[in-house]
Order: C-alpha cells, then structure tokens, then sequence
C-alpha cells in the first residue's frame, strides 16, 4: 500500500490468446450470471412472495347467526386464516358484529380507516370512537368526525347453515373495496 | 532477561505484524492524522453516536441470546430476560436508553454540521454518508419499538401498514413484503427482527466505514470563521497547508475530548439506565383488546401528532411524498449550497430553519403527550361531574347531567378542565350557545362533532340542554331560577358575560 506500483498495464496479449481470452470472460460473465439469478430467486423470491402472491381471503364462521340480538353491536373474536404456528396470540382477530335485524347484519372491521387503530364501540352514544386521533364514526360505520377518509371496513357476511360467516383474512386498509 | 530483551522482541513482533498486515500505516493514517486545532468541544457528538452505535452492537448481541424471535413467546422472552436472567432487566434497559441517545448524540451532530457548513466543498459525500446513517439510526430505532412485540409496536406496524398500503399501485404489494403476509403475525415479527438485527445494523456499519473513511480522505473541517469562506478553488490547498502547520494528532490531542465527553455519557447513560429501568414491554399484542391507546415511542411522536393534524385531503400525498422528499432535500444540500460563508453569524437563514424546525417538532412532540384530538376514552365513567357543577340545579338539570356522562359526551368535551379535550370545555357553554343553538349542535352536530339526533331522545335532549344551559363558567352561583327562565327564552343569557364574577371555579 505504501509504495505505488509504477504501471498497471496489462502487457498486451498475443493475438492467438485474444480469442481465447475474450471467449472465457464472456463465458465467465454468462455462467456468473446465470448462477446469480438461480442463487437469488428463491432468496428474493421468499423474501417477496407475501406481497406477491398473497393469501386469498376466506369464508370465517363467527357463531349462530340467531345468537345476535337485533338492535346491538358486539365485538366478536376469531382466528385469522392461514396463521402459522408461531403467531401465537397475533392469530386471534377481532370485528364488530351488528345485527340491525333477525337475519340483517354489518360486519366491521376494528380497525379505523384513518391508520388502522383499533376502534372502540360505545353503545350509549352508539358510535365508534379512535383513540389514535380521534376518528368517529356512526353504529352504520359511516364517517361521523375526525381525520378517516371513509367510513369503517366491512367485512361480507353470508348466513350458511344458520352460521354467520364472514369474508376476511386480509388486514383492512384503504386499498379495500368495501 | 534484560529488558532490552524484551523491548527487543517486542519490536521484532510489531515488525512481523506490521510486515503482513501494514497496521503502523494504517494507524498512522487513522488514530494519528492530523486535525485541525480548532477542532474542540463542538466535535465530540458524532465520536458519541458511534459509541452508542457500539453500545447497541454489544447489548444487541447478548439480547439476542435470550430473545425469541417468535410472535409466540417474545412477548413472554422479554418478560423472562427482564426478570429472570441476572441483570437482563439493566441489558434491555441499557439498549433501551442508549438507543434514545444514540438519536439524541446523532441529532445534535446533524445540527452542529450543518451550522457549522462543514457539509460544503469537499466533505459533501461525508454529509451524504451521514444523512444515510441517520434515516438508518430512525429505522433502527422503529424496528426495536416492533421487537417489544407488545400492543404499542401492533398497533405501531397497523399505522405503518395503513401508510404503506395509501401509496398508488404498489401498495397493496409493499404492504404484504412489509408484513410478510395480509395480517400483522409471526411473520411480520421475523423481518422486522431480520431489519433490526442484520440487515439495518449490517448497513449501518457499511456506511459508517464510508463516514470515516471519507472524514479521514477529506479531513476534519475547521471551526467556522466569519469571513473565511470556501471557495472550491483555493480551499483544498489552504485546508492541507493550515493543518500541516497547525494541526495536531487526533491521538491523543483531539480524542481527549472525546474520551471525556464519551466516558462522562456513558456514566449518565447507565445512571439513567439504572433509574428508569427496561422500556416495556407494555400491554399483551393482543388484537382483541380493542380498549388500547396506541403511542409511538418520544422519537416517532411528533409524527403521530402530523398525522392526526394535516388536512386530510393532502395527507396521503404528504405523508408519501413529503419523507423522501425531505430527506433527498437533505442529502443533496452540498450541492444545493457547496461553497461560501460557514459560520452561522453570517447565515442566517440557517439559523432560522434550524429554530424553525426545532420548535415545530418539540410543539408537535408536545402535542402529541397531550394528544388533545384523542377522545378520553374512559372519560365517561372515570371523571364525574364535579359537585359544584351539579349544586343545586333543577331535576331536568340533574338528568342531563347524567346523559351528559352516559353518552359519553365526557370522552371530547371537559368540565372544568376535566375530560376529553377533542371538543371545547364546555364550563362556560352556556354563554357562548342559545338553548336552540345547544339543541341544534347536539341533534346536527357538525364542525367535527357527530350528530347525536339519532341516538338521543327528544326528552334526553331536553335535559341535557337543560344541564347544558346551566354551566355559565359560574358553578358556584346558587343558580336555578335564571337557568329554568333560559329554556323560554332562547336568547337571554343565564348570565351577562360583565357580571360574571372572576373566581377560580374552572
């Protein structure tokens, strides 16, 4: 390091070996090449898959669709679909069920369409209130005050077999048609 | 034996070494380079940061001996290494503190640069490196609020997901790479424990060998002077000659200070380490617990409170465009401004923006321990209407009164000074509404305030306006008459504002 070397030129390679030598980095570089992506696909690929192919949403059971008094609005817990075993106590989720009449439901998410806080359901004012910052919304999920940009997520709800079901898996955000 | 022997032999040892590896030179051109004398106090915060930096690596690395990386049982293994292993509630308390004044020490080294100018000619890619460092420290410091894996860092990677997830076209897909999968779970802990302990600290390093390696190239500057200015076409030269006649050995000359002010940081450090103890974890991750109040960490909560105060109608653009856009701004400002005046007495816009930005993040950080757009949420059946507020007040007065806490009008709007402060104090409502003016806002609501016609009673409203009617900011005036009086007549105040007497009744 201390003393510079005084060239670093090449010497010039015979014409013969030209050929030759080009032909081996090309071969270098393709084989490099080659190798590095088959090494990287599978590292990116796990890596990016969730976001890429990520899980379908599925049918949940949340219990007896008669278990519900019309008139109320509950928060109801179940697991996420396609948890892995160690998400522990993450696995569980939870949504409000509100039951206008016999057979009659709104499924929301808790999760408050400003940034996702979870969002607290009181039933004197019948309204749900964030306490991140302060988003309100109406016991129709509709927008009431405060910063959300929509009223709450709902989730679709069918009645099968006498069962309320509901369609979720994935976390709600603003990206959600509903 | 003699020690000459020994000194000799020892000698031939640093010969061999040096032989094989060439240290003395490196040495000679690290520990021994030659620094500015000017070079004092004002130097010592970025020898900190790196301090902390290696603070972190090395209780970073034994915490990782006990915790578990698992959405299953970090939770449970941050309980055990907090009271079970033998001082592991000081090893988390010390990587919780150290990690708050590795962002202190890096802040006050960014400002004291950029006052200073030292990020013009030619240190600007030294600055560059720096900027770069600091966005890692930030993200190292969010991805260890996620480690806690309780309901804060939850709820924390539900807020960052919402954001990721506002941006365009990509942001379903970032969301589920950022989460590992459509839910916050196991998987989301694992990258984030993969961030925080090899990919951001693995950088961080990297970056941190091209810091100083770019301070030792290019030097460390000299205290700004009034009037000398860097102009790229004489500097170089000045700088090396100044240094060469003037400069002293950063070992022992400069690092002295830095050794005092390290050796006295860490002390501090470990006592507030010692007092304050580990940082959580806080309440259980438990997605149905709906009654949690999630709070970023002190670093992040001047966020929290922008996100609760921009218009919501440019958030999304703020909130996706503002973060590189401020911080390209940054990193580009050697080119933005690479020559002329470095001392601060002569720029004073510098100066400005500094105060500038400094009050408007110590307002927000303020703002956001008060968070006064927050509903109390337990407001309702944890703060009672005070007596004085209730004394002897009509039956009608009384029922609203009641309603006034069962409709949890309690969580926004305070009496007294107590309850929520999402709406106004409403001690003195009465002077500022009309009977029909309360009735109206109640039952329509409107300027952020729901409407509560669907859900109160026609009777319900009647008495709560007539509690409402009540509160003149006079609570201690034997009332009733007037207040009963004021339901006829809408317009009468129940009290003229000039005859209001001053006590201290809120």
């Amino acid at each position: 390091m201390s003393q510079a070397p005084e060239s670093i030129e090449a010497p010039s390679p015979a014409p013969a070996n030209e050929n030759r030598r080009g032909f081996l980095f090309a071969a270098g570089s393709t084989l490099m090449a080659i190798g590095g992506v088959l090494v990287a696909a599978p590292i990116i690929g796990a890596a990016v898959a969730p976001g890429l192919l990520p899980e379908k949403d599925q049918w949940i059971s949340l219990g007896a669709a008669a278990n519900w008094m019309p008139g109320t609005t509950v928060l109801v817990k179940f697991l996420n679909p396609g948890g892995a075993p160690d998400d522990g106590i993450t696995r569980e989720n939870a949504c409000y069920v509100r039951c206008i009449e016999a057979g009659k439901f709104q499924v929301f998410a808790v999760n408050c369409a400003h940034l996702g806080c979870p969002v607290e359901w009181f039933a004197q004012s019948r309204l749900f209130m964030c306490p991140c910052h302060g988003g309100v919304y109406y016991e129709d999920g509709s927008r009431a005050s405060g910063p959300p940009p929509r009223g709450l997520f709902e989730f679709s709800w069918r009645i099968q077999d006498g069962t309320l079901e509901i369609f979720s898996g994935r976390l709600p955000g603003l990206q959600e048609g509903t | 034996m003699g020690g000459t022997g020994w000194k000799h032999r020892a000698l031939r040892c640093v010969h061999w070494l040096d032989d094989r590896t060439g240290v003395l030179w490196v040495l000679r051109h690290s520990m021994f380079h030659r620094v500015p004398s000017s070079a004092k106090w004002w130097y010592v915060f970025g020898s900190a940061t790196m301090m902390f930096f290696m603070v972190q690596v090395a209780s970073g690395i034994v915490l990782a001996m006990f915790y578990a990386p698992s959405a299953a049982q970090a939770y449970e293994s941050l309980v055990y290494i907090n009271e079970r292993v033998p001082s592991g509630w000081m090893l988390r308390a010390i990587h919780g503190w150290s990690s708050n004044a590795m962002c202190l020490m890096m802040l006050v080294h960014l400002v004291q640069v950029f006052l200073h100018g030292t990020y013009k000619y030619p240190r600007e890619l030294t600055w560059i490196f720096g900027v770069c460092l600091g966005v890692l420290t930030l993200g190292l410091a969010f991805t260890g609020q996620i480690m806690r894996w309780d309901a804060d860092a939850y709820w924390g990677l539900g807020i960052g997901a919402a954001i990721v997830d506002r941006m365009p076209v990509f942001g379903d897909a970032l969301r589920g790479i950022m989460l590992g999968g459509t839910q916050i779970s196991g998987a989301t802990l694992s990258r984030f424990f993969s961030l925080h302990v090899f990919i951001l600290p693995g950088l961080t390093v990297a970056l941190l060998g091209l810091h100083l390696y770019s301070i030792l190239r290019k030097g460390i500057s000299e205290m700004p002077k009034a009037g000398e200015v860097v102009d790229p076409a004489t500097y170089a030269k000045g700088y090396e000659e100044r240094v060469r006649k003037t400069g002293v050995p950063f070992y022992p000359d400069a690092a002295r200070r830095d050794m005092v002010f390290c050796g006295a940081a860490l002390i501090v450090l470990v006592g507030i380490a010692a007092w304050y103890g580990p940082m959580g974890p806080g309440a259980l991750p438990d997605p149905t617990i709906i009654e949690a109040s999630p709070r970023p960490d002190g670093l992040f909560l001047w966020i929290f409170a922008a996100l609760a105060l921009l218009p919501p109608s440019s958030e999304t653009f703020l909130l996706l465009v503002g973060p590189p856009v401020a911080i390209a701004l940054v990193a580009l400002l050697p080119f933005i401004a690479p020559r002329g005046e470095r001392a601060p007495s002569r720029r004073p816009l510098s100066v400005l923006l500094v105060c500038v930005l400094a009050t408007g993040a110590g307002v927000l950080t303020w703002l956001g321990t008060l968070s006064p757009w927050s509903p109390v949420m337990d407001a309702w059946t944890s703060t009672p209407v005070a007596p004085e507020f209730v004394a002897n007040r009509s039956p009608l007065a009384l029922q609203g009164a009641l309603e006034f806490q069962f409709a949890q009008c309690r969580n926004c709007h305070a009496i007294g000074g107590r309850g929520g402060m999402r709406g106004p104090d409403l001690t003195d409502v009465a002077t500022r509404l009309s009977w029909d003016q309360l009735v109206r806002q109640i039952q329509q609501g409107g300027g952020n305030m729901p409407a509560y016609g669907k859900t109160l009673s026609s009777a319900e409203t009647q008495a709560l306006v007539a509690f409402l009617s009540t509160l003149d900011g006079n609570a201690l005036r034997a009332v009733i008459p007037g207040a009963m009086e004021a339901q006829s007549s809408p317009d009468a105040m129940p009290v003229a504002a000039g005859t209001r007497p001053s006590s201290g009744d809120r």
